[in-house]
C-alpha cells in the first residue's frame, strides 16, 4: 500500500470526521487542530520485528477513533508510542502539537498526566481501594487533599461505583474493575484518552456498558482512541476506524453514518439492538 | 503534606506486603547479628596477633663479668643498630626477682642467681627482628657467629620461633581482613537481594504508577522510607539480641577469657551505632537503587 494513499485517506477522513458538535465548542471547526498526528512513523523492535511501518494519520480534537486489526498488527505499538513507553524508530509523532521526540525522559511523567490510559488487564493497584486507586492519579500531580476529596467521589459516581469506594480490586467484577480504571484515566480530565482492548476481558453486555462510558467521556470533549479486535463492536459503534495489518495502515474511514449528537441512552439502545440500522438515521 | 503522604504510602505498603517486609527485616536482623558478632571477634583476633608480635624481641645476654660501664657502652651500640626502636635493660637482680615470683619453688632451690644481665631489644617492626639479630652477630673472623661487643655473651637465637610467629600472625591478620570484606559483601548482597525480590513482586505496581504519570522520585520515596524503616527495625532487633547476649553470656565470662575482654575491640555502644547505620543505609540504598530497574518503563 502506497504511503501517499493512506495519507490522503487520513486527510479525507479527518475532514469528514464526525465531531459531536452539540457538546463541544472546541471541535466545532471541521478538521480542527489535530490532537494526535503520526507522520511516517515506523517502529522496529530489537528482535527485528516490525511494530509499525510508515504509519501516517491524524486525529482531531473530539474524535472517537477505533484502531482495529488482528493480534500483532501494531495497535498496541501505536498506544505504547503515544504514552512514550516506546520511541519511534522513524517519523514524527505529535500530540497536541508537541513532538514526542523532544520530550526529555524526565518530562515523560508530566506528559503522561495529559493522557488517560485504559488497558485490557485494568492495571489497578492491588493494594489500594477503589477510592485510593483513583486518588493516586491525582496525588501524582500534587493535588491537595481537598481537591481529591471533591473530585474522586464525583468521578466514581459518574462511573457508577459509588457503592464500591472501599472495596479492593480483587473484590470487584471485571466490568467494575474496568470502570475504576476508566475513572482513574479520566479523573484529571485529560484531553486524550487511550484504551487498549478495554473490553477484551469482558462479556458483551459489560462491554457495551464500558463503551457507553467511553462514549460519554468522548461527548464531554475528550478525544478517545480505542484499540480493539472486537469487529462486532466496531461495526455497531459506527465511528472512524483505522485498520492496521502487519504494522501498516490498510484502512482509515468513518464506518457509515451515525447520529452526531446521539445521546448515550440512544447510543446504548442502538448498541444493544441488532444494530443493522441505527434508529433515527 | 508531601512527607506525610510518602510516610503513609510506606506504611501502607509494609502493611499490605507483610510477608516480604518480614523477610527483608529478618534478613537485616540476621546479617546484623552476624556482623555484630564478627566485628569484635576479628578485632580481638587482630589485637591478640599484634600482642604476640609485640613480644617478638631480641634478647642480648651479657657476660657475667660485665660492669656498669660495659652496660652503658652496649646500650649505645644497640641503639645505633638500624631498626632498633628501644632497648630495655633488665639487671640480674631484677630478672631474678621477676622469675622467682613466677616460680618461687624452683628458684628457692637455687642458692645463687644464675641469670645474666639482659637487654630486651625492641624492633621498630616485628618483621625486622631477624635483620637486627644478624647485625648484632656478624660472622666472627675464626668462623661461627661473633658478637658486636666483647661484653655480650650471646644473642638469643629463636630464629625459627620468630619466623613462625611472624608467619602465623600475618596469616591471622590477612584472614581476618579477607573474612571481614567477604562478610560485609555477603551482607550487602543478601539484603539487596531480599529487597529486590520484594520489589520484583511489586514491579507491576511501579509500572502502573509510571503509567498514570508519577515521577521516579514520587515512586521511589515511599520505597526508600520503607527501606529505612525495615533497616532500622532489623538493626534494632539485632542490637537487642546482641545486647542481651552480651549482658547474659559474655560479661560473666569476660574475666576468664582474655579474647572477650580484649581491650582493643570496638566499644559496645559504637558497635551498635555502626550496626544501626549500616542497616539503615544498606537497606534504604538497596531499595532505592534496586527500584531503578523497574522504573524504566
Amino acid at each position: 500500500m502506497a504511503i501517499s494513499d493512506s495519507k490522503d485517506r487520513s486527510r479525507r477522513s479527518a475532514a469528514v470526521a464526525p465531531v459531536t458538535r452539540s457538546s463541544k465548542p472546541a471541535g466545532a471547526a471541521s478538521g480542527g487542530q489535530p490532537v494526535v498526528e503520526f507522520r511516517g512513523v515506523s517502529k522496529h523492535y530489537d528482535g527485528g520485528d516490525v511494530g509499525l511501518d510508515q504509519a501516517t494519520f491524524s486525529v482531531v480534537r473530539g474524535e472517537f477513533v477505533f484502531l482495529v486489526g488482528s493480534t500483532g498488527s501494531g495497535k498496541s505499538t501505536v498506544m505504547r508510542l503515544l504514552i512514550k513507553e516506546l520511541d519511534a524508530t522513524e517519523g514524527t509523532i505529535r500530540v497536541a502539537g508537541h513532538d514526542l521526540e523532544e520530550i526529555a525522559r524526565k518530562r515523560v511523567p508530566y506528559y503522561r498526566r495529559n493522557i488517560g490510559v485504559v488497558f485490557q488487564d485494568f492495571k489497578l493497584l492491588p493494594n489500594r481501594t477503589v477510592y485510593d486507586n483513583v486518588a493516586y492519579a491525582l496525588q501524582v500531580t500534587g493535588s491537595s487533599r481537598k481537591e481529591i476529596r471533591n473530585k474522586v467521589p464525583d468521578i466514581l459516581r459518574m462511573t457508577g461505583l459509588s457503592t464500591k469506594l472501599h472495596n479492593y480490586p480483587d473484590q470487584l467484577s471485571g466490568g467494575e474493575q474496568q470502570r475504576v480504571s476508566i475513572a482513574r484515566a479520566f479523573v484529571n480530565h485529560p484531553p486524550l484518552l487511550l484504551a487498549d482492548e478495554p473490553t477484551g476481558n469482558l462479556d458483551p453486555e459489560t462491554s457495551i456498558d464500558i463503551m457507553r462510558l467511553l462514549y460519554r467521556i468522548n461527548r464531554a470533549g475528550t478525544t478517545v482512541l480505542v484499540a480493539t479486535h472486537d469487529q462486532a463492536m466496531v461495526d455497531k459503534m459506527r465511528r472512524r476506524v483505522i485498520e492496521l495489518s502487519r504494522g501498516r495502515i490498510v484502512r482509515d474511514e468513518a464506518t457509515g453514518l451515525y447520529a452526531r449528537d446521539e445521546t448515550t441512552r440512544e447510543f446504548a439502545h442502538r448498541m444493544r439492538g441488532d444494530g443493522t440500522r441505527p434508529p433515527g438515521v | 503534606m508531601k512527607l506525610g503522604f510518602f510516610l503513609r504510602e510506606a506504611t501502607r505498603a509494609m502493611r499490605r506486603n507483610a510477608a516480604p517486609t518480614f523477610a527483608a527485616l529478618a534478613t537485616v536482623t540476621v546479617t546484623m547479628i552476624m556482623l555484630g558478632v564478627f566485628i569484635p571477634i576479628v578485632q580481638a583476633t587482630k589485637g591478640a596477633a599484634n600482642t604476640v608480635r609485640g613480644r617478638v624481641l631480641v634478647d642480648v645476654y651479657m657476660k657475667s663479668s660485665a660492669t656498669s660501664s660495659d652496660e652503658t657502652r652496649v646500650r649505645k651500640e644497640l641503639l645505633s643498630v638500624p631498626h632498633v626502636k628501644s632497648v630495655e635493660f633488665v639487671s640480674k637482680a631484677a630478672a631474678y626477682a621477676q622469675q622467682s615470683k613466677q616460680d618461687p619453688a624452683a628458684y628457692a632451690l637455687l642458692a645463687s642467681n644464675p641469670l645474666p644481665d639482659t637487654f630486651h631489644v625492641v624492633p621498630d617492626n616485628p618483621s625486622n627482628v631477624l635483620a637486627i639479630r644478624s647485625s648484632l652477630t656478624p660472622p666472627a673472623t675464626g668462623g661461627g657467629a661473633g658478637t658486636i661487643d666483647q661484653a655480650i655473651q650471646t644473642v638469643s637465637n629463636h630464629k625459627d620461633d620468630t619466623k613462625k610467629i611472624l608467619e602465623v600472625t600475618n596469616l591471622v591478620t590477612i584472614t581476618a581482613a579477607v573474612l571481614t570484606v567477604l562478610l560485609t559483601l555477603a551482607s550487602v548482597l543478601l539484603i539487596a537481594n531480599t529487597i529486590r525480590l520484594s520489589l520484583f513482586a511489586r514491579r507491576r505496581e511501579v509500572e502502573v504508577m509510571k503509567l498514570v504519570g508519577a515521577t521516579d522520585w514520587f515512586i521511589r520515596w515511599p520505597f526508600v522510607i520503607e527501606g529505612i524503616v525495615v533497616g532500622a527495625a532489623g538493626a534494632i532487633a539485632a542490637i537487642v539480641v546482641l545486647g542481651v547476649t552480651k549482658v547474659a553470656l559474655l560479661d560473666p565470662l569476660a574475666n576468664d577469657w582474655t579474647l572477650i575482654a580484649a581491650p582493643r575491640t570496638i566499644p559496645f555502644a559504637a558497635l551498635l551505632a555502626v550496626l544501626l547505620a549500616a542497616g539503615v543505609i544498606v537497606s534504604s540504598l538497596g531499595s532505592g537503587l534496586s527500584l531503578r530497574r523497574f522504573l524504566r518503563v
